[in-house]
């Protein structure tokens, strides 16, 4: 295949055709209100933390982004991918796992031990997932929601990995500040780094193959090879979270399968607004905030974020980043005439 | 023989189980996530009753059911009616529902000893030199009634023909006078009524907890992936296949291992035959 | 074996639980021609295409391309091979715009391997064969959202997609249906055009008398058979066809 093609290209054309035509921004005001929403999402993520001084409430924070990483991965598999993940928790514990492992019986440190539970636990996540991926429908939906609560029930039963008790006395992080300022910009890279990807040529194919799977296939994609890499980028993302998590609170046990981490996402996700990317940060964060203020009642949280979840699911309401984005689209004001 | 026998009440404990999620998802498509709420829904309504409101046994029986079964269809009418179509809002949904169900059960204190239900009939038999309680033997015939009853139900009456007219063409049964959604609502009336079903007949072997409910779910879904979705014969292929399995497990490597086991063959059949042991996947044909 | 034939289909059978949807059907495709598959409704038309592009596994038979063996092969692989079709519902990716809906195409690794990294710019090359097919870029046409488009377009975003895969062979499934007359004038020009530049090309079709002016042979199908396959003008005077559309004895 040697053949020499050559084609005259326009400079201009290419960014053209991506802005969709000529767009200018012609005042300071323009790139103000232009770029405001970014920087404010942007920035009041950095600040958060130092804003709020009280030891518990960067607790909640740190939590909060746990959760914004899981609803990520949620939001990226089933609105770009068309992958209803329901096994957040199945990649918690996955990554936790791995990472307490090497941590409590090897002594691997905890700057190795992330990223080998993240590209590791993504890897078993994703053989896990394989079988299914071919499927169509709800497959994929109800093997992702039994896998975790199969294998706490096998950790159970099998007494391995420490059982029921778990494994303890895992390295944690020097203090709060490092366990803030690793996360937190870890989010805005994936945030950010998620819309780029979708927009580009590969994530066009695979929000192709969920719009259309068959055209997909007669346009010579092996859909299951871009799906694999697909459910290895998501699973990666929650990977980290339970490797995170297992060294947050240094130690790990089967709670990391725990449904929360399956359903609280999704919520997450839904409040945030479906498919919007920022949608699920913003949304982890009110809800945790939310479930903190509950606290006092106990296991009646989860019955309240699951009504939440349940509400805005048949509602089909589009989410609170939408709204406010529509909001500020329709954003008027007087001139001079 | 022991085996055989366990074996076999086992597994017809899980074509139980699963009978009502198989019902739903055979006639609508849907896959009704709040199965094993309103399994342990059952169990506690009856529990209620009985030592509540000192309602005799057979009547808290029938009432739990009944009020089961109003809740399945009630869900299916209020809420999941307004996501129908959208396969992930329904399993998100009904997942939802039935977690808040349970959960509130959890909240509620339902998470002791104290909750079980007596056996209908106390103690035991031995057939063939094994020892084996009543209540078990009462599955067995609740479980081959069930059967004969759902089979006669399906074949000779109204309601039964046209739940079977939507799962095999719902845009045909819908020329023919049929309305998809109370036949929907049926579906998930009965599947729950099933669920109802299982429950107190199950539940008097042990307690009644919260995690029954996830367990249920799994094993329900175990096997109609095992068996193949959507398929009669493949619940009760895959029933007896887990079951059989799950019992030689515990006899021959450890009880342990039954989970184990549980997951190797829902792995084995998404990789060997994704559409299940007896389940026809749907060939993809564009209108000819 | 003739060296002009480029696919080959050898007695393939189909059937969908008990209906014979394909019975033994043979044809063999040349080089450089229009292929006309007529027929009624329900005579097998889309199962064969179906069949030959992978997405149905036949119950027995073979197909061949250039002496390469497609029985089996996934639809991927067999696009890969480049014999593409067209779906009779057009498919398009509704989130998508037009252009965006040709990258997929464009990122296929038969593309990649081909001409690869010379490519340049995808959304660029996209553009050029949208403008080929006859999306207006000065109506701003090529950006719209494809669930916007009424069902010509569609038609001729299902073409632009399998021309985008540099294809040997494009089978039009029903490209004509759903399409006003003149529609249909302006979609023959294209085809022919394609045929020029050294295409081969199968038509499904139920617009006959669009089909024969542009078709080099006919072939025509009934219940799942083949019954007659000759040039446009003897398909015309065959008593067997007439027999086939208007069930006349």
């Amino acid at each position: 295949m040697d053949e020499k093609i050559r084609r005259r290209e326009r400079l201009d054309r290419g960014i053209k055709v991506r802005t969709e035509g000529i767009y200018a921004i012609s005042s300071w005001r323009g790139i103000a209100y232009t770029s405001l929403p970014t920087a404010a999402f942007v920035l009041g993520l950095l600040i958060i933390p130092l804003a709020v001084t009280s030891m518990t409430w960067q607790k909640i924070i740190i939590i909060a982004c746990v959760f914004a990483f899981l609803a990520l991965s949620f939001d990226f598999l089933a609105h770009f991918v068309g992958i209803v993940c329901l096994g957040g928790a199945f990649f918690t514990g996955v990554g936790g796992y791995i990472s307490g492992v090497l941590n409590s019986a090897f002594g691997v440190p905890l700057v190795i031990t992330i990223p080998i539970a993240t590209i590791g636990g993504a890897v078993i996540c994703t053989l896990f997932l394989l079988p299914c991926l071919p499927m169509r429908g709800i497959y994929f939906a109800i093997v992702s929601l039994m896998y975790p609560l199969l294998f706490a029930r096998v950790i159970q039963a099998l007494d391995i990995f420490g059982g029921t008790d778990g494994l303890p006395g895992l390295a944690t992080f020097p203090n709060t500040w490092v366990e803030l300022y690793l996360i937190l910009p870890m989010i805005l890279i994936l945030t950010f780094g998620l819309r780029r990807l979708v927009n580009e040529d590969f994530g066009i194919v695979l929000r192709a193959i969920k719009d259309n799977d068959q055209a997909v296939r007669a346009s010579n994609i092996n859909i299951t090879w871009y799906k694999m890499k697909a459910v290895f980028l998501g699973s990666a993302i929650g990977c980290f979270a339970g490797a995170y998590l297992a060294h947050l609170y240094g130690w790990v046990g089967i709670s990391l399968f725990a449904l929360d981490f399956s359903i609280f996402p999704i919520a997450a996700t839904v409040v945030g607004g479906v498919g919007t990317l920022v949608g699920p940060v913003i949304g982890a964060i009110i809800l945790t905030m939310f479930s903190e203020m509950l606290r006092e009642f106990g296991p009646l949280r989860v019955v309240f974020y699951s009504l939440i979840l349940a509400g805005l699911v048949i509602l089909n309401t589009g989410g609170l980043v939408p709204y406010l984005q529509r909001k500020y689209y329709q954003f008027e004001h007087w001139i001079e005439i | 023989m022991n085996i055989f026998i366990f074996g076999l009440v086992n597994s017809v404990i899980l074509a139980l189980m699963a009978s009502g999620f198989a019902l739903v998802y055979g006639v609508s498509r849907l896959a009704n996530f709040a199965h094993g709420a309103l399994y342990i829904l059952a169990g506690f309504a009856t529990w209620l009753f009985l030592n509540r409101l000192g309602i005799n046994y057979i009547g808290s029986i029938f009432l739990s059911i009944i009020i089961v079964s109003i809740i399945g269809g009630a869900i299916y009418r209020f809420l999941l009616i307004r996501v129908k179509g959208m396969p992930a809002s329904e399993i998100i949904a009904s997942l939802a529902i039935g977690i808040a169900i349970m959960e509130l059960f959890r909240w509620r204190g339902f998470i002791s000893e104290a909750y079980m239900l007596p056996p209908f009939v106390a103690g035991s038999v031995s057939i063939a030199g094994v020892v084996i309680d009543w209540q078990r033997l009462i599955i067995i015939g609740v479980g081959l009634a069930m059967m004969l009853s759902l089979w006669l139900f399906t074949h000779h009456t109204k309601v039964g023909l046209s739940l079977r007219a939507i799962a095999q063409d719902k845009h045909a049964s819908m020329m023919s006078g049929i309305e998809p959604d109370r036949t929907a609502v049926i579906a998930l009336a009965m599947g729950s009524a099933l669920a109802g079903v299982a429950a107190v007949v199950i539940l008097p072997l042990g307690n009644i907890t919260v995690e029954t409910g996830y367990m249920v779910l799994i094993d329900a879904i175990a096997v109609c992936i095992i068996g193949g979705l959507g398929s009669w014969a493949g619940v009760l292929a895959g029933a007896f296949l887990l079951g059989f399995s799950r019992i030689l497990t515990a006899a021959f490597i450890g009880p342990h291992w039954q989970m184990v086991v549980v997951l190797l063959f829902i792995i084995l059949t998404l990789i060997l035959k994704p559409s299940g042991l007896l389940g026809r996947q749907k060939e993809l044909e564009e209108r000819v | 074996m003739n060296k002009n034939v480029i696919l080959q289909v050898k007695g393939v059978n189909k059937s969908f639980g008990g209906v014979k949807a394909i019975h033994h059907v043979s044809f063999d495709l040349l080089k450089g021609e229009i292929l006309g598959i007529i027929g009624p409704n329900g005579s097998g038309k889309t199962t064969l295409v179906n069949l030959i592009t992978g997405f149905v596994k036949a119950d027995s038979g073979l197909v061949f391309a250039e002496g390469k063996k497609l029985s089996g092969l996934p639809p991927y692989k067999i696009a890969g091979l480049g014999i593409v079709r067209t779906f009779q519902i057009p498919r398009p990716y509704h989130s998508l715009s037009a252009m965006k809906n040709l990258v997929v195409p464009l990122y296929s690794s038969r593309i990649m391997r081909t001409i690869g990294g010379k490519l340049g710019d995808r959304d660029t090359v996209a553009l050029d064969i949208l403008e080929e097919i006859g999306f207006e870029r000065d109506a701003h046409v090529p950006y719209k959202h494809a669930s916007t488009f009424p069902e010509g377009y569609l038609k001729r975003l299902e073409l632009a997609r399998c021309l985008a895969l540099r294809p040997h062979v494009i089978i039009m499934d029903e490209l004509f249906s759903g399409l006003s007359v003149s529609e249909i004038t302006a979609m023959i020009p294209i085809v022919e055009k394609l045929q020029m530049n050294g295409m081969t090309i199968i038509m499904v079709e139920h617009r006959v008398r669009e089909l024969f002016q542009i078709a080099h042979r006919v072939m025509v199908m009934n219940f799942g058979e083949k019954i007659a396959e000759d040039v446009p003008d003897a398909i015309i005077k065959s008593e067997i066809v007439k027999q086939a559309y208007l069930g006349v004895t």
